[in-house]
């Protein structure tokens, strides 16, 4: 899937994710993606969580894997709708 | 064909449709968290703020009322010229900032709280302070309620800039409108 916009969130613990994928998708225009790599596995649902209310986001895709340290991540794809 | 415009509706059942429409918008809840913080406890204040900045973040509109132990988190300075004794007092045994507060459980003073801060640390959770500025920053409204600003002699010029001053309807107006609402 193609990005506009990366997020590296790992190491980031709850709300950060949030917090920095807001101000990301804030800078971004209609129609624009936001990858979000966490390690947090709190982020499934709180990115669940969030779209869920969001007027103006969707969740596109949510993936689990190990970055090249072997760390479990969370790969989120967002897309700004307006 | 069905008739999508509402061109072909009864006048009268039509005012009726606009007017329940009217009224269920009014009634709907904002996208809106209204916080009430009335604990002085670090630990406490913590959880208030994972969710105030979760919830800005979220883009819902977010109003914490401090009020008694509560207030501590937006004082700038001690003051105690002008007050009264029990209220010198009072400054004297009330935390002295946000920074200085005691946990609700295992502080054992203070060495609890510092433990804790240390491992928050290390493990990259984001610290009160931080939390707190952010919270700021994202727009979070913060009102301070000034009844008990009046009891424990906390005047204005204590607090942190931006704080807005209200009482019990200002937390109600907001929390009538709102989808969450908690007293931490």
């Amino acid at each position: 899937m193609m990005e506009d916009r990366t997020l590296d969130a790992r190491g980031l613990k709850c709300p950060m994710p949030i917090v920095k994928a807001k101000k990301e998708l804030d800078a971004m225009t209609a129609g624009q993606v936001l990858k979000v790599i966490a390690t947090d596995p709190g982020s499934i649902l709180d990115f669940q969580g969030w779209m869920k209310t969001s007027a103006t986001c969707e969740l596109l895709s949510q993936e689990e894997g190990k970055d090249d340290q072997g760390r479990a991540i969370y790969v989120h794809h967002l897309r700004r709708k307006s | 064909m069905s008739d999508t415009t509402g061109a072909g509706i009864d006048p009268a059942i039509r005012k009726y449709i606009d007017d329940r429409l009217a009224e269920a918008a009014r009634d709907a809840p904002d996208h809106r968290v209204t916080l009430v913080v009335f604990s002085g406890d670090l630990d406490r204040q913590l959880a208030s703020l994972v969710i105030a900045t979760g919830a800005a973040a979220m883009g819902m509109e977010v109003s914490i009322f401090y009020t008694f132990w509560g207030l501590t988190a937006l004082k700038k300075k001690s003051v105690l010229t002008g007050k009264t004794l029990k209220e010198k007092m009072f400054v004297a045994m009330t935390p002295a900032s946000l920074e200085k507060m005691p946990l609700s459980k295992l502080n054992f003073g203070g060495m609890g709280r510092t433990m804790l801060m240390t491992m928050m640390k290390e493990k990259e959770i984001a610290s009160v302070e931080e939390l707190f500025a952010m919270a700021r920053e994202m727009g979070v409204k913060q009102i301070a309620c000034t009844m008990s600003m009046d009891v424990m002699g906390l005047t204005k010029e204590e607090l942190i800039d931006g704080v807005s001053l209200g009482g019990v309807a200002t937390f109600l107006g907001d929390a009538a409108r709102s989808k969450v609402s908690l007293f931490i």
